[in-house]
């Protein structure tokens, strides 16, 4: 919203003020101010001129020569503007004068010599009008400033609407002109009306027949307008704060709005008979103002002449009853509508207009007379024949409560910290408008209405009007009571940090972020599609949205595939949320989950597997300080290979799974590459209690180490033969380790290393091969045998 | 004798002078040093001297022998670091410039700064939470006193979900609840102030440009305690900030609406490469918008079961957010948000480490 200090100036004396310093701190108290903008400051030097006499251009068909009576001379301008003639007064700069970015100076037009030229009011700034040079009222002195007949020079600043958006009262300048009292200290004037001062019975008939959405109506019949344009320093006002003047009823309403905050709505007074306030009973079409046909649903509220529709309540008018150029007649709507039905109206229909705008904000009903009066007293003003034909109609359907708060000086000293006197807190919240009865350090205030629908209902509230005022940069800062005592970084997130470091600096993968949705057209490039899952309810935007992913692997292998030439091998990982499905209270089983992807060009599928699961076996020692423990399991996606597919579990907890691609996936991801995919569920994870480890004294005594090399038929897996040696409890046994494997067709030999010891004396070899034919004894009833040496 | 051991030593010194290699230096030694050697020979001729004078002439043969040892152990040196000079020269002077391998991974950037963030919050007694992506109504917008009309509640923003009154938080505020609720116990029965940070990712649905993202991470921060105040609330922030760009930073607090805080504000720090000067970083105004706080609003605190309907204001506290995207921005100089979420290994296997 634009903001002219001319017009703050209307309501506030500002003489004296460093502007600047206001403006900023404005912004520091009040909402954010976005620019400031200096109108007329480039503009000097331009006075009235009359056009003595106008001829031809003899080498142009378009350009003229005039002599210009500028009050201190006759000057000699070459000028192309089509309304040039003589006996008109315009806006004249001499040589010397600034206008805009022009300089003006001497110079010759094809062959003729210029000294000075005749401006349009864009030239001036004043307007977007270029159509012409201007046309002054002949009255004027010729080689009067035009500074001293218009207000060219005017401070505007723009704040941004956002920061206003719970401040209704701000909308209009009379609002702003408040808080520069407040922040001032000078009074702010009171608000210039005319009552109605028709004295008979008629009235505007107003039938509000939907009570929720209009909150209060007020209209009123004027007739006999006969003004068409209106004044400049309104156009000017209107201009500088981003309106159009279009005329003089159009011009009003809208200075109206922009001055109290109120939109008020002018219908050509021979369109309407009865103001009707209702919901269409059906949808129906309805054409605005501008031209366009609108879809009007149920849960509109509309603005009727009987049973025709004229306006879209709180947004636009409609074509057939708009302010034409021969109107004289005219019904003015001073209304309060319900904020969320316009809100939602102007969305629905992509209408957002400033009245909209404002409705939105909740704005205070209580103006809506104030408007009316205003609308009557500036009309009257500029057009002394306008007269009301009706007495004001005021339909008031619901009322705001009043909101009086009561507070003590102790609340608001503990709640800012700071010490503000009594005095101060009682006269900040007089020039906010607040009506303040106290009693030395205890106060009652009555919030003023433009406060109370919706901003300000508690004691928090009220401190804010204070601080602001009083300024956050007067603030004395101090630390709590309680002193700080650094906090303990938690469990969980020490095993993600530890997880992270781990990958990072010990398995050199990257960290990535992938998103919460699996993306359909990133899937179908590697032939797959988004499983079933909760669904996101897409918005009205376009969005490449839908469904939630069930593994972190929907998002990993398209990126995978995308990152595919990037290295010969790498891994990613993260730790994200992937959504299991629905509970059965209906709400989405979101897990918190790690995922590690590998890709390699380099090794084979096999050595790439190893690989992961020694990183999980790392993760978990570091973590944990056991064993993870798998078990293959049948396949969940359609991505994950059959026979490559398997749980992991740590002391005895589900924690995840790992697993190869199923050869069509991998096919489509890579031709020569191999991927392993990793998938732990981070909170089944933490879950686990980690053992604590023990301290073993190294044995004094020398060990023996024993090698077998073992026949491992198919289908038995190493664990067997780690089981079965443990089952034996053999007390000097004191590890078990693989030193080869060597991969024979269908039997796998292996040889593994015991390693015996005692703490208590040295070991013969007759007691070791004791301990050895009892592990070949066990295991051969496994089928495991040792290997002969041919 | 004497003229033997003379012709002896002369001969001696004439071989050693040509000695230059371990070979040489040994057959001198078993030439005059071994048992069969010259001087042992020597030894032998002492017979023949006549009594009187073997004394003497003993002891000139030993005291010669013992020159030759001397000059052979010498020699022997001098060869030695001969040799080891030659191995140092002959050696090559590794160039270290080369370029190697870096095996290092990398982190997100996000996880960078998140870790640094962390670090300075426990640093002043905050407690670090976690708390779901996915959230309910209530935890988003209700219980944060968000009306039910918002517009932060259209769909046009928010990510609904097709379950019961779920969606995906559109901001870190969702957690607040959650956490007063949690602490709150030790709040009121041991005086424990609540300090919690909760940093999360949020999601909103907005059209994704290099400034606008619709997945993004946030850190939010509240401190809950009898007598909290505005006072403390611009202590702290001034503080964390300082920390957070590891030099003193100038803040300037202005009115800001938030339904959560009452009052609410926007936290400026002045410009850190213009210094308020005014630059094209802080768009010319010298202040930068950093971070929203406020006193926490006290239907918040009556919602997280810290206040009651009949005392609103026992305890009062502060809450801030921090946008971590656009921390990480600020820090790393990414210019384009999309490279956050684009899991392009090129640019993201560059922040290797803080």
């Amino acid at each position: 919203m634009f903001v002219s200090m001319n017009w703050i100036n209307d309501f506030v004396d500002l003489e004296g003020e460093d502007i600047e310093k206001l403006i900023h701190r404005f912004t520091l108290s009040t909402a954010e101010v976005e620019g400031i903008e200096y109108k007329g400051r480039d503009i000097n030097g331009i006075v009235v001129g009359e056009i003595l006499s106008c001829e031809d251009h003899p080498d142009s068909d378009h350009l003229h020569l005039l002599k210009v009576d500028a009050g201190d001379g006759i000057y000699d301008v070459v000028c192309g503007a089509p309304n040039a003639r003589a006996g008109i007064k315009t806006a004249f700069a001499k040589v010397g004068a600034q206008v805009g970015d022009i300089k003006i100076k001497s110079a010759k037009l094809r062959g003729q010599i210029s000294n000075g030229m005749c401006c349009s009011a864009k030239e001036i700034g004043i307007s977007d009008d270029h159509s012409g040079i201007m046309e002054l009222d002949l009255s004027l002195k010729n080689g009067t400033d035009l500074k001293e007949i218009f207000p060219i020079d005017d401070i505007i600043f723009e704040v941004d609407n956002k920061s206003l958006t719970n401040r209704p009262d701000l909308w209009g300048h009379y609002g702003m002109a408040r808080e520069f009292a407040a922040l001032t200290g000078k009074p702010l004037k009171e608000l210039p009306v005319k009552e109605d001062d028709y004295e008979g019975d008629e009235v505007v008939d107003i039938d509000v027949r939907n009570k929720d959405y209009c909150y209060r109506y007020t209209g009123v019949r004027i007739e006999n307008v006969t003004g068409k344009v209106s004044p400049m320093y309104m156009q000017i006002r209107l201009y500088y704060c981003g309106t159009r003047a279009i005329n003089l009823l159009a011009d009003l309403t809208n200075y109206i709005m922009l001055e109290l905050g109120q939109p008020t709505h002018a219908f050509d007074g021979n369109r309407i008979s009865r103001i009707v306030v209702d919901t269409p009973k059906t949808d129906i079409k309805f054409t605005t103002l501008d031209g366009n046909e609108r879809d009007i649903t149920t849960d509109t509220l509309m603005i009727y002449d009987n049973d025709t529709p004229v306006a879209i309540a709180g947004i636009m008018g409609g074509l057939d009853s708009e302010i034409v150029e021969d109107t004289d007649s005219v019904v003015l709507e001073c209304a309060n509508f319900d904020g969320v039905c316009v809100r939602k109206s102007a969305q629905r229909m992509g209408l957002r207009t400033d009245a909209s705008a404002r409705y939105e904000k909740t704005i205070d009903p209580e103006m809506t007379m104030e408007a009316a009066k205003r609308f009557i007293k500036l009309l009257s003003e500029i057009d002394e024949g306008a007269k009301c034909v009706t007495k004001i109609n005021d339909v008031y359907v619901k009322h705001y409560p009043e909101i009086t708060i009561d507070f003590d000086k102790a609340f608001v000293d503990r709640y800012t910290g700071i010490d503000i006197s009594a005095e101060r807190i009682k006269n900040t919240l007089i020039s906010l408008g607040f009506k303040v009865s106290s009693d030395g350090e205890a106060f009652s205030v009555r919030v003023p209405s433009y406060r109370a629908t919706k901003d300000i209902s508690m004691q928090a509230d009220i401190v804010e009007e204070i601080t602001r005022i009083y300024g956050y940069d007067n603030f004395e800062i101090k630390t709590t009571r309680s002193p700080i005592i650094p906090a303990k970084m938690s469990l969980k997130r020490r095993e993600e940090n530890l997880i992270k470091d781990l990958l990072v600096k010990a398995y050199s993968m990257n960290e990535v972020h992938t998103r919460i949705w699996a993306d359909p057209d990133e899937l179908r490039d590697i032939g797959l599609s988004p499983e079933e899952n909760v669904m996101l309810i897409q918005g009205s935007k376009e969005q490449e949205t839908g469904i939630l992913r069930t593994s972190m692997f929907e998002s990993f292998l398209p990126l995978i595939y995308a990152n595919r030439n990037y290295k010969p091998a790498f891994g990613i990982f993260e730790i994200g949320r992937t959504i299991h499905g629905v509970r059965e209270d209906d709400t989405a089983d979101e897990r918190r989950t790690l995922a590690i992807g590998m890709y390699s060009k380099e090794s084979t599928e096999k050595s790439l597997y190893f690989k992961a699961v020694e990183l999980i076996n790392t993760m978990i020692d570091e973590l944990k300080h056991v064993k993870a423990v798998y078990k293959k399991t049948g396949v969940s996606h359609v991505w994950q290979h059959p026979k490559n597919t398997s749980l992991i579990s740590v002391s005895g907890t589900e924690i995840g799974t790992i697993n190869t691609l199923h050869p069509t996936t991998l096919k489509k991801i890579s031709k020569n590459g191999a991927v392993v995919c990793i998938e732990i569920d981070m909170d089944a994870l933490l879950s686990v209690e980690p053992v604590e480890f023990e301290f073993e004294e190294p044995s004094k005594f020398p060990g023996i180490d024993y090698d077998l090399t073992l026949l491992l038929p198919e289908n038995v897996r190493f664990e067997a033969i780690e089981n079965e040696v443990a089952a034996l409890r053999i007390a000097d046994l004191k590890k078990l380790s693989v030193i080869d494997v060597y991969d024979a067709e269908v039997i796998k030999n292996i040889t593994v290393r015991l390693k015996f010891s005692s703490d208590e004396r040295t070991l013969t070899s007759e007691e070791v091969q004791k301990s050895v034919d009892l592990i070949l004894e066990r295991l051969a009833a496994m089928n495991i045998k040792l290997k002969v040496l041919e | 004798m004497k003229e033997m051991i003379q012709k002896l030593k002369s001969q001696f010194e004439t071989k050693l002078k040509d000695v230059n290699d371990q070979k040489s230096l040994e057959d001198l030694r078993l030439d005059f040093l071994s048992k069969k050697g010259q001087i042992t020979q020597l030894m032998k001729e002492l017979s023949k001297v006549p009594n009187e004078q073997k004394k003497e002439a003993g002891q000139l043969i030993n005291s010669f022998k013992q020159e030759v040892l001397e000059r052979y152990e010498g020699k022997k040196e001098q060869l030695i670091s001969l040799q080891e000079k030659l191995l140092i020269d002959g050696a090559e002077s590794y160039d270290d410039s080369m370029p190697t391998g870096c095996p290092c991974g990398s982190y997100h950037p996000i996880t960078l700064v998140q870790r640094e963030l962390e670090d300075i919050f426990e640093s002043m007694g905050f407690d670090v939470e976690d708390y779901n992506e996915i959230v309910d109504d209530y935890h988003c917008f209700e219980a944060l006193n968000i009306p039910k009309y918002h517009p932060a509640r259209d769909m046009q923003d928010t990510y609904y979900l097709t379950t019961k009154n779920q969606l995906l938080k559109s901001h870190t505020s969702a957690a607040q609840n959650a956490i007063l609720k949690k602490y709150g116990k030790d709040l009121k029965e041991k005086g424990r102030p609540i300090r919690a940070v909760f940093p999360g990712r949020c999601f909103r649905n907005e059209a994704i440009d290099a400034c606008h993202e619709n997945t993004f991470f946030q850190m939010e921060g509240i401190m809950v305690d009898k007598d909290i105040s505005v006072s403390n609330l611009i202590y702290f922030m001034k503080t964390m900030l300082s920390e957070v760009f590891s030099k003193e930073v100038t803040v300037r607090l202005r009115p800001g609406f938030f339904p959560f805080v009452e009052p609410g504000f926007e936290l400026d720090i002045q410009c850190l490469i213009c210094e308020g000067e005014g630059c094209s970083s802080c768009k010319n105004s010298g202040w930068l918008e950093l971070c929203p706080c406020g006193m926490i609003h006290p239907n918040v605190l009556k919602y997280g079961g810290i206040n009651t309907e009949e005392n609103p204001y026992e305890y009062t506290g502060f809450a801030f957010g921090l946008g971590l995207t656009r921390l990480a921005m600020m820090k790393y100089g990414v210019k384009d948000i999309r490279t956050f979420n684009s899991g392009d290994l090129s640019s993201l296997s560059q922040f290797v480490s803080r």
